[in-house]
């Protein structure tokens, strides 16, 4: 659904991205990561028809985004980074006027459908410059799926959501990513790595890597580490543990916990269970400690960058 | 089509949430509404000792001459207020072309100009009960016809110079300073000119409309130097948007 190769994107002198090459299919959450500045909307821009790339080729939904940007823009559902709206518009009329472009049948049966979908039936009447940030942002949201689009594009879609409201519109996105394509970015790296199949991580203009969560945990660390908790005293917990062979890093934690790890491929805890179990020990934790996507943004990016 | 109808619909509708719109209708209907108060006044102290029937060609002049100071101030956030607030990226990833959304903005601001014009009709069907046998209808087509073409002109030229700039204050100055141009001063220098004195009268603003159509000639040139303005508003709006894109 959306295939990109050697795409490049000049603003003047500065290159803002350079030789992006990846794709997504249908039914799959890819999220963008990246720092300020890494490129992150320049490529979601060129993905919606805004701006053509300097160089390189795009095609999503089977439309090459340049020879044929109105087919991808009837195709591309868009979530801007700053949710722009006309705010002396009534929400209704808004929603009604962004159908009406889109040439949607049956627009106010449709407008009503997607304020119900992100809970605003109850504002459809109210002017949008009276709306709080949070609904702004999901007034947004309706407008980039009001005709039902193939692919969705968001930038920063749960930016300036309460707590629940970040929840249900998580749903909403996992919801729709069942059977379409969806492409957003986000500096919150636990939604990432919540509801996205995958993950493209940009730094200054160039894909850094791409892949799972789990793969890309898997590919950082080289080896997995683990922690043990028993109950009771565990000094001698970690001298226990050292006895199984292929074992290493043990060490003792202010908490009393062990942590050790072993070479990714030949899984030790079943070992390690046995052996703690059988010194007596009653074992109350063996749990992997798995690598955060931040740790590995900023493994990959630099530990100088910030997320955005 | 359907597009630049969904775009000018919004933004007609969208004059009449603004208090410049009304300040606009207002400083338009004022000055003519005293300016008709008056032609009636003298024509009918003058009727008494025979003077000439009261005409409405003035007021649609007086009209034209207040929208070269006032269309700046209709036009000048159309687009580039847009780009300003950043709700042009919705636009231009909506599947509308970048000419649809310009001439979409232009219709819009066209339709709130006639919707003033029209009720500007009733300075002439007033006259039309006081004069006999009746006013010269011929010359109010005429001059109503050079008032809409010279209206669309401008807001022609003024749509497209807020697809160029993101201030709308910067769109207004360049805007108002471009008719001031064009209806005061291009045709200045032709007196003084041994040839292309008349091009520059052709290129006048004024000429096409004072001196002829408000005077109930129509010529089929006036009609084309019009609408090619328009056009040229129009292109050079599309382009911009365009530059948009690319830069």
């Amino acid at each position: 659904m959306i295939k990109v190769s050697a795409l490049t994107k000049d603003y003047g002198a500065r290159r803002a991205i350079s030789n992006l090459k990846f794709d997504a299919q249908q039914g799959e959450i890819v999220g963008f990561l990246g720092p300020n500045g890494a490129g992150k909307t320049t490529t979601m821009r060129i993905l919606t028809g805004y701006m053509p790339p300097t160089d390189g080729e795009a095609i999503v939904a089977g439309y090459d985004v340049v020879e044929e940007s109105l087919e991808v823009r009837k195709r591309v559902g868009y979530l801007p980074e700053t949710v722009p709206l006309y705010t002396e518009m009534v929400l209704f009329d808004y929603l009604k006027f962004m159908g009406e472009l889109r040439k949607i049948p049956n627009v106010d049966d449709r407008v009503d459908e997607v304020l119900d979908m992100v809970s605003l039936t109850e504002r459809a009447n109210g002017y949008i410059g009276n709306l709080s940030k949070g609904m702004r942002q999901r007034v947004g949201l309706a407008q980039a799926l009001l005709h039902r689009p193939e692919v969705l594009i968001l930038d920063e879609p749960t930016i300036g959501l309460d707590p629940g409201q970040v929840v249900e519109v998580r749903k909403l996105i996992r919801d729709i990513g069942k059977d379409r394509t969806v492409l957003l970015s986000t500096h919150l790296l636990n939604e990432a790595q919540n509801i996205c199949d995958r993950v493209i991580i940009i730094n200054k203009g160039k894909i850094v890597t791409e892949d799972t969560t789990e793969n890309l945990q898997a590919r950082l660390i080289g080896a997995e580490r683990v922690v043990v908790r028993v109950r009771g005293d565990g000094d001698e917990l970690a001298k226990t543990i050292k006895q199984v062979k292929g074992v290493q890093g043990v060490a003792t934690k202010e908490d009393g916990t062990v942590e050790f790890e072993f070479s990714s491929g030949k899984d030790l805890r079943p070992e390690v269970a046995k052996q703690v179990i059988n010194s007596g020990y009653d074992l109350l934790e063996l749990r992997p400690l798995g690598m955060s996507l931040e740790d590995i943004f900023l493994e990959l990016t630099g530990s100088d960058t910030k997320t955005k | 089509m359907r597009n630049i109808w969904t775009i000018a619909k919004r933004e007609y509708d969208n004059y009449f949430n603004s208090p410049l719109a009304y300040v606009v209708a207002f400083a338009i209907l004022l000055p003519l509404g005293i300016y008709f108060s008056l032609i009636m006044f003298v024509s009918s102290q003058q009727a008494l000792q025979g003077g000439p029937a009261p005409e409405s060609a003035p007021i649609n002049w007086l009209f034209v001459f207040l929208m070269i100071f006032l269309s700046p101030a209709i036009t000048m956030r159309l687009i580039s207020d847009e780009a300003r607030m950043g709700t042009l990226e919705l636009l231009l990833t909506a599947p509308i072309r970048d000419f649809e959304l310009v001439s979409g903005k232009w219709l819009g601001a066209f339709l709130f100009v006639l919707s003033i014009a029209a009720l500007t009709l009733m300075f002439p069907l007033v006259i039309n009960n006081f004069v006999s046998p009746g006013i010269d209808w011929k010359l109010i087509i005429s001059s109503y016809l050079g008032l809409i073409l010279v209206c669309a002109a401008l807001l022609g030229l003024g749509t497209g110079i807020s697809a160029v700039f993101t201030n709308q204050f910067a769109a207004f100055f360049v805007t108002l300073g471009l008719f001031f141009f064009l209806w005061f001063m291009i045709s200045l220098p032709a007196s003084y000119l041994p040839q292309g004195g008349d091009v520059l009268n052709y290129l006048s603003l004024s000429t096409h409309f004072s001196q002829s159509m408000n005077n109930g000639t129509i010529n089929l040139g006036d009609i084309v130097y019009y609408l090619s303005l328009t056009a040229l508003g129009l292109f050079v709006g599309t382009s911009a948007i365009e530059i948009r894109r690319w830069r």
